[in-house]
């Protein structure tokens, strides 16, 4: 069964420094898949290995079968897999528009033409407003990207994210510093936005773990201590001990 | 239909330019300044449109220049059939080749090692102009006549009404060409490199190809403007690959603004003439010159363009007129502090200048610089200007603020 | 046999006094992130300064106070300018100091004049110091690579013995916390800006005399140091001290032999030798030879 991202005993070192070991996951296709774990575990050290900003030390990673250990981000990128990140990274000069146009200009074919005008690219147009209305931002079209507000510029993160179509998102701490209410939307949205896609995702907010996903990874000291459904997740002892009861504080306020 | 307003008007604005700077002098200087447009314009298009900040774009200009004129002295022996109308399509071609091949090897680092790579670039192709004299021409350069071939239509680019209509045409079609190049997704890309080329990455874009990309083309139009040189000058030497030139175009283009497309194109009319009309006044028009682009780095880093459209929102709600009297106090008292930089400056000048005349008259008043007094006199100008013009840049300030600030509670 | 020697040492020294300007650009470029395009304006200005000094009263006062003019000079333009610039970023960083490499070689050029001064060795360090199979080699060359490296290692000293050294390295990484700690973090950047001068500076003052006191020795010999700086990899000592070496003793000898290929003798494209150096290492080794930062 060719499953949409697995890793095979995945491991990564900074010099003597081990932060990742033996890691191996799969995620099903259109499966939403979380991380979590404590605060120094590697599961952003881990989203860099998949999409490409590091390289492994040992072990491999497949997409939709296809090995792309060590490849460049932009050639991850090109066969199908988008990455947000935790710290906005925005083109902070150009505007919402023009923001998620660069994030679909190579897979609507723009490449790096420079006989055409990209204006003139009708497709390209349509899909980048289509995103925009979708995550919210239609309004500030025009606003350069460094003057949004926090939770705007977290939501253009994620726009600019999902809009080349990849089929596999990785969203790295979307709702990370959010209030209750910007975390409800921002959950919503993600969840319209991933519909027919693999979604996996790191978290801290267990509300929007146990509400989103489909299944659950818990990383903890760079191994995989557990995997699956929330419920199970819930009931581990192990994970219980490694978060000595966060887990049921907070599913309770789920 | 505003844009094509606004290009049919600066059409017409070259057209109509040496009759309304009428005179022998004006038309050199339209006609280097149009040349010079074209350079710094492909300057922007590393520095502003994909921030790679580069101190050797005289090489592409300077080698377009070179290749040019070999072409231009074959066509005047009869070996090519070329309109001289054209060559400035060799000189673009020329520095298109070059684009490629120092590009490949310069756009693999950024930022700062990209910069000094571009420098030791500079210094070897310079360094080459003297070390093969065949094709260099040695110290005294290689020279030419544009006026070749028969004339077509009675134009044989004698006359040098001629030629600025030549680089006239030449401008107006390469300022529409990069133009549309910023609307290009290769040029979008670029503006997104220059702001994060990291993201870009992650969206499927090869960061250095697309600054590779972007490099070649601004090569090409830099070489279109070594072409336009040569036609003009009739002579190329290794001035044209120097980091002096580099430097000049570097300075012009950030003066200008770099944020906006219409940035340099101020910025090399201003340099232009700065060069041309200051160079006949005084020896010390490159310290000037340096000393403005360095008060402009510390406190105008947007560069003229920046400066004039600021006051857009300000002119449009009808409030300028506030601004008119605290900025003519400041420019007052800047002009006092000028005065007496000047005055120190050209005696420092006269006194270490073996052979220049010590003696010097201001306002009728003549004086020896070798002499206590005049010192004295011009530090006390300094010192009281630059007091002066902190306090009415102050006031000017604070009106400024108060006018943003009443526009934004306006619009909220 | 001894023409090796000879011109090793040379090389050797001249590779040395580029150690002591590209150290002090890297050490700027380390702890404060900003490349100072002016530094070889301020070698150029110790060794006019030294001249002045040197002509009124004397070399050793001269070889004492010119360092410490253009250390102090450097600390008004950090303080006045650079730190002005700083929040604008790095491409401002380095254009405000491209713009004020260009405003000292005019001021140089418009206070001296546009030929050569006369600052000459002194005489008491003018002469042989000892002989190497026939040739002579002059005290003056033994009297930099001794200046050279006591400077170097005095430096070595105070960053990593002294507090203020190591006040420095930590605030290379966390300003922010060694602010909060206490330190006064922006003095810390005028000083090391400040030290970086003096050092260019006191390389003037030895190197002036030596070689040429000219208002073009700063757009001559800057390039190449920013060479070394590339060639080393940016942001690395050691890099930048084998670069110094190898640029140092290859352009030494370059100048000195006889050979020729394609009828361009080696002596004529001396000049050229240190950046196909850098194109070179360029293709196939882009981060230098030790580099650890990107600018």
């Amino acid at each position: 069964m060719t499953h949409a991202l697995e890793l095979r005993g995945v491991h990564k070192s900074f010099g003597t420094t081990r932060i990742l070991q033996d890691v191996s996951l799969t995620v099903r296709e259109g499966e939403r898949h979380a991380i979590i774990g404590p605060n120094g575990a590697g599961k952003s050290t881990l989203f860099n290995l998949i999409s490409g900003r590091y390289e492994v030390s040992s072990g491999r990673i497949l997409l939709q079968n296809e090995d792309i250990t060590n490849l460049r981000p932009y050639e991850i990128n090109r066969r199908g897999l988008a990455r947000s990140f935790q710290v906005t990274n925005l083109f902070h000069n150009l505007s919402v528009f023009e923001n998620i146009r660069c994030g679909l200009l190579w897979p609507a074919g723009g490449r790096y033409a420079f006989w055409r005008r990209v204006g003139g690219l009708a497709e390209v147009k349509r899909r980048a407003e289509e995103v925009m209305e979708r995550i919210g931002l239609a309004r500030r079209r025009d606003v350069p990207a460094g003057n949004l507000a926090y939770a705007e510029q977290r939501a253009l993160e994620i726009g600019i994210t999902v809009a080349g179509g990849a089929r596999v998102i990785l969203l790295d701490e979307p709702t990370s510093g959010m209030s209750r209410t910007e975390t409800a939307q921002a959950v919503e949205m993600v969840r319209s936005i991933t519909q027919d896609r693999t979604l996996v995702m790191v978290e801290h907010d267990m509300g929007v773990v146990f509400g989103l996903a489909d299944r659950v990874s818990v990383l903890v000291y760079g191994e995989v201590l557990a995997t699956g459904t929330p419920e199970e997740i819930r009931a581990n002892p192990a994970v219980q001990e490694a978060y000595l009861g966060t887990l049921h504080k907070e599913a309770a306020n789920a | 239909m505003k844009r094509l307003l606004l290009w049919g008007g600066t059409a017409l604005l070259f057209v109509a330019a040496p009759y309304l700077f009428p005179g022998g002098f004006a038309l050199t200087m339209l006609t280097q300044m149009g040349t010079f447009i074209i350079f710094c314009l492909s300057y922007n298009m590393l520095l502003g449109q994909g921030g790679m900040l580069s101190f050797g774009h005289a090489v592409y200009s300077g080698l377009g220049a070179y290749i040019a004129v070999h072409a231009l002295n074959l066509i005047g022996k009869g070996s090519l059939h070329l309109p001289v109308a054209l060559l400035p399509l060799v000189g673009g071609l020329a520095g298109l080749a070059f684009g490629v091949l120092f590009g490949y090897v310069t756009t693999r680092r950024a930022g700062t090692t990209f910069a000094l790579i571009s420098l030791g670039i500079g210094e070897m192709v310079f360094a080459c102009a003297l070390m093969f004299p065949g094709f260099f021409g040695g110290e005294a350069g290689i020279s030419t006549n544009r006026v070749v071939g028969s004339p077509f239509l009675g134009v044989s680019f004698g006359p040098p009404l001629q030629v600025y209509y030549l680089v006239a045409a030449w401008c107006i079609l390469s300022m529409a060409a990069m133009f549309a190049l910023t609307q290009t997704p290769l040029g979008r890309m670029a503006n997104a490199v220059r702001d994060n080329p990291e993201r870009a990455e992650f969206v499927g874009y090869n960061t250095q190809h697309v600054r590779f990309l972007q490099l070649a083309l601004s090569a090409f139009f830099a070489g279109v403007s070594g072409g336009l040189s040569c036609i003009n000058f009739e002579i190329v030497t290794a001035e044209n690959v120097s980091a002096i030139r580099s430097g000049g175009v570097l300075l012009a283009a950030f003066i200008g603004g770099v944020s906006h497309f219409f940035g340099p194109i101020l910025g090399g009319i201003v340099f232009i003439f700065f060069v041309v009309a200051l160079s006949g006044y005084t020896k010390a028009w490159l310290l000037y010159l340096g000393l403005f682009f360095v008060l402009m780095v510390l406190y105008a880093p947007g560069g003229i363009a920046s400066l004039v459209l600021m006051q857009l929102p300000v002119i449009r709600a009808g409030r300028w007129s506030e601004l008119a009297v605290p900025f003519l106090v400041a420019a007052l008292a800047a002009a006092v502090a000028l005065a007496g930089l000047v005055g120190l400056v050209e005696m420092v000048y006269r006194l270490s200048e073996p052979g220049a005349s010590t003696a010097l008259q201001v306002l009728g008043v003549a004086f020896e610089a070798r002499t206590a007094p005049p010192w004295f006199a011009f530090a006390a100008v300094l010192a009281v200007g630059l007091a002066a013009l902190r306090a009415a840049a102050r006031r000017a300030g604070a009106r400024w603020d108060a006018i943003q600030l009443g526009l934004r509670s306006g619009q909220a | 046999m001894e023409f090796l020697l000879v011109q090793t040492l040379n090389g050797i020294s001249y590779g040395l006094l580029l150690f002591m300007l590209s150290s002090g650009l890297t050490l700027v470029f380390s702890l404060m992130g900003v490349l100072n395009f002016a530094h070889a304006s301020f070698y150029m200005l110790g060794a006019y300064f030294a001249y002045q000094i040197s002509t009124r009263i004397g070399f050793w006062p001269a070889l004492v106070a010119a360092p410490l003019l253009v250390g102090a000079f450097g600390m008004l333009v950090e303080r006045f300018g650079l730190r002005k610039v700083h929040p604008h970023g790095h491409v401002a960083e380095l254009l405000f100091t491209f713009g004020l490499a260009y405003l000292i070689d005019e001021a140089v050029h418009l206070v001296w004049g546009r030929q050569a001064v006369p600052y000459r060795v002194p005489a008491e360090l003018d002469g042989p110091l000892f002989q190497i199979l026939g040739s002579q080699y002059p005290i003056y060359r033994g009297f930099m690579m001794l200046v050279s490296v006591a400077m170097l290692v005095s430096i070595w000293l105070a960053l990593t013995r002294t507090r203020v050294g190591l006040v420095i390295q930590a605030a290379l990484t966390h300003p922010q916390t060694v602010e909060a700690l206490g330190h006064n973090v922006p003095r810390v950047f005028m000083l090391v800006f400040g030290g970086g001068a003096a050092l260019a500076g006191l390389a003037g003052v030895i190197g002036g005399n030596a070689f040429v006191t000219d208002p073009g020795m700063a757009a001559a010999v800057g390039p190449i140091i920013f060479v070394i700086v590339v060639v080393g990899g940016m942001g690395s000592l050691a890099g930048a001290f084998v670069a110094s070496l190898l640029i140092g003793c290859m352009q030494t000898f370059a100048v000195s032999l006889d050979w020729s290929l394609g009828g361009i003798g080696i002596a004529q494209a001396a000049p050229v030798l240190p950046y196909l150096l850098m194109v070179l290492l360029l293709i196939f080794r882009p981060k230098g030879l030790m580099g650890t930062r990107e600018g």
